[in-house]
């Protein structure tokens, strides 16, 4: 009697601990910003709604921290599903065999269809290593009621762009708002400037390290954005300051345009600019006949290969790549969903975004995303140097050829 | 007899050698946990330090690798200029430490409020210290930049200059670092023997004369602490220059620590073997000061 009763409690406990470990994911992200973790906490309600019988165990870290954190959490201590970015930034993490392949996902959900436009950068040696779930699009922000004032069109193309850079100078305006201190900012003018000049497949194949730094092509970059530097075009001392910190310049009209991503839109209108003071421009042309391609960061969803619960974090990453949860979590982020069948948030820029990245010839995932981690930083310091030394441009090129070559060697 | 004979066989290993061993076994807390989490991560950095290694996947024995890149790398030598500069002008605290002390070490109504004010910089912590000062360079709406723009009508960023940048980050770790120099001369000078001034008066001694011959060497000791601390400060400087610049203006304002942080553990980083070679140099620089350090404290000790 007292044999079967042990033997009964032992099964319950044996029956409770494995429904635990079925039941439950780990999820860890760096949502710390207000906007991301609502949308995260309404994704997971969702979901454990839509799949009862599984909880998300929800490790929330700082934004910054985490990508510190990442790879010591993924080694000690997996969780079942882990936030993390598209492109070579994730690499990595394939390459030592941290996230586990989840092409067999993507063939069975319809993915490669419904993904599409991420697909190639969510690709590592022809296999899928995650879900992306959101991206935003890049361009110059600029205040219309200011290009108004000064009778200035928006520039189609790049002589356009240099004929409105002097004519606001002129006037006593900056044109472009810019703060440099935290060297990433830098990454987009230079991806744009790299992708209107050489095109998607150049600009690839540099952060891919296939080309030289010192190449012509990549020195008829810079010699063209020299044209915008040795001007004074940019924001005087922006070394000095953060991407924040050069945004009262641009509020309070002392400068007119500001190349970045869309998160820049609520900074704009939290300092006090009205909807229709700012207006949306895509990157003009600069090489005529050249088909435009895109920075368009993605934000993505993978599985590391150390998670206990696979298959319950599969259904979390299906779930994530839905149409419905990506329409409603989007609409919080203020971002563009990535799976196609979703519904775009009603919103001016995004329309203007959704417009150009789904016309767009490729999408380039960010500088310091596409050009492994090392080169990224040396590079963007150097990008950083040659806006406040354009003089010294063939000694910064030799310089980043110098890392280019011992990076990817 | 045989019992006699026995007893000195039965006195156990433990009681024969108490007296030696005793000192040990009191050591052998300490003695482990140095061992453990200071002496073992120094073997451990220089051991990494051979190896090509991302932190994540198979480490790769590279010999002498990483250091023969250091040897061409100027992102290196510009950090051991910069610590170098630190550590030259760091070193100012202690006059300045001293001038303060001797200023505020004297007896009026509400000395003590204003001691601690002095002091206060010091509690306060870097970060925060690295922030205000960032403010107050800032351009366009810092108070310094405001100034010079009233004075010359240019504006200047100092943080943003790679020619004053790495002075204007030691500016402001001077701030904090001459309070705390100041509060060692305090506590000296409560220790000075008044018999010795008094004796130094009536010979007529005062002004310079004083402080140089009668103060100041009974101070040496405290001057002794101040140096030791403000170099090894200044060599170790890493929070005011990662809050300040991030190492920028375009990497002129890294120092060593700054700079193997960025190559080992930032977001660009993960090269844990190249990193752990930036370490072992540090440690090396450091090795030259604490080892002058200590011998001359055994030496003193040895007099005294």
């Amino acid at each position: 009697m007292l044999m079967k009763k042990l033997s009964m409690a032992a099964f319950a406990i044996a029956l409770s601990a494995s429904s635990a470990l079925a039941g439950e994911i780990v999820l860890n992200s760096d949502q710390s910003d207000p906007a991301p973790k609502k949308a995260m906490e309404g994704l997971i309600a969702d979901f454990e709604k839509a799949n009862p019988g599984i909880t998300v165990k929800w490790n929330n870290f700082d934004h910054e921290g985490y990508k510190s954190a990442i790879n010591n959490f993924l080694k000690a201590n997996p969780p079942d599903v882990a936030a993390w970015y598209a492109g070579n930034r994730m690499a990595p993490q394939v390459k030592a065999g941290l996230f586990e392949d989840v092409t067999d996902l993507w063939d069975k959900s319809g993915f490669n269809d419904t993904l599409k436009s991420a697909a190639p950068s969510m690709t590592i040696d022809g296999k899928k290593w995650g879900v992306p779930y959101t991206y935003y699009q890049w361009g110059i922000y600029y205040r219309a009621d200011i290009f108004k004032a000064n009778g200035i069109e928006p520039p189609k193309n790049w002589a356009d762009l240099v004929a409105a850079s002097a004519k606001l100078k002129a006037a006593g305006i900056t044109p472009f708002a810019i703060g440099t201190k935290a060297l990433w900012p830098t990454g987009g003018w230079f991806d744009y400037m790299d992708l209107r000049v050489n095109g998607y497949q150049f600009h690839m194949d540099l952060t891919a390290g296939k080309i030289p730094y010192t190449d012509p092509k990549v020195k008829a970059v810079f010699d063209k954005w020299a044209e915008l530097i040795k001007p004074g075009y940019f924001l005087e001392n922006h070394a000095a300051l953060d991407w924040q910190d050069a945004m009262p310049q641009f509020v309070q009209g002392k400068a007119a345009m500001y190349l970045m991503g869309n998160f820049a839109v609520a900074t704009m209108k939290d300092g006090g600019l009205k909807e229709d003071q700012i207006g949306f421009l895509q990157f003009p042309e600069i090489t005529a006949g050249l088909p435009m391609a895109e920075d368009a960061p993605t934000d993505t969803f993978h599985i590391p290969s150390g998670a206990k619960n696979k298959d319950d974090a599969k259904k979390f990453l299906a779930f994530i790549a839905s149409p419905e949860a990506q329409t409603k979590m989007n609409a919080i982020l203020g971002q563009l969903p990535v799976n196609n069948k979703a519904t775009k948030p009603d919103d001016k820029f995004l329309s203007a975004g959704f417009t150009v990245l789904s016309n767009a010839a490729g999408l380039a995932q960010f500088y310091d995303r596409d050009a492994p981690a090392e080169m990224a930083k040396a590079g963007m310091e150097g990008f950083q140097k040659f806006m406040v030394h354009p003089e010294q441009e063939d000694a910064i090129l030799a310089e980043l050829e110098k890392t280019r070559a011992r990076v990817y060697k | 007899m045989s019992a006699t004979a026995a007893r000195p066989v039965r006195r156990s290993w433990f009681k024969r050698n108490q007296i030696a061993v005793a000192p040990w076994l009191f050591l052998a807390p300490g003695l482990f946990l140095f061992a453990l989490y200071v002496l073992w991560p120094i073997v451990q950095s220089i051991w990494i330090s051979f190896y090509d290694w991302d932190g994540l996947g198979q480490a790769k024995w590279i010999g002498l690798g990483n250091y023969a890149e250091l040897m061409s790398d100027d992102d290196f030598y510009t950090s051991l200029k910069n610590n170098l500069i630190w550590l030259v002008l760091y070193l100012l605290s202690v006059p300045a430490g001293l001038a303060i002390a001797l200023f505020l070490n004297q007896t009026v109504p509400g000395i003590r409020l204003y001691k601690s004010l002095f002091f206060f910089p010091f509690v306060i912590s870097q970060v925060v210290v690295g922030l205000m000062f960032t403010w107050f360079y800032a351009p366009n709406f810092g108070l310094l930049s405001g100034v010079i723009k009233a004075l010359t009508g240019s504006n200047v960023a100092v943080l943003a200059d790679e020619r004053y940048a790495t002075y204007a980050i030691i500016v402001a770790g001077l701030w904090p670092q001459i309070a705390y120099i100041m509060i060692l001369y305090l506590t000296g000078l409560n220790n000075i023997n008044p018999e010795q001034v008094e004796a130094a008066r009536m010979d007529h001694a005062k002004g310079w004369s004083l402080l140089w011959n009668i103060i100041i060497p009974q101070l040496r000791p405290a001057t002794f602490i101040a140096i030791v601390v403000t170099v090894i400060g200044a060599l170790r400087s890493f929070d005011l220059v990662s809050i300040m610049t991030h190492g920028g203006p375009y990497g002129s304002t890294r120092v060593l620590s700054y700079y193997m942080f960025e190559k080992a553990l930032s977001e660009y980083g993960f090269r844990m073997g190249y990193g752990a070679a930036i370490a072992v140099v540090l440690f090396l620089i450091m090795m030259v000061f604490i080892t002058y350090f200590i011998t001359r404290m055994i030496a003193q000790e040895r007099n005294g």
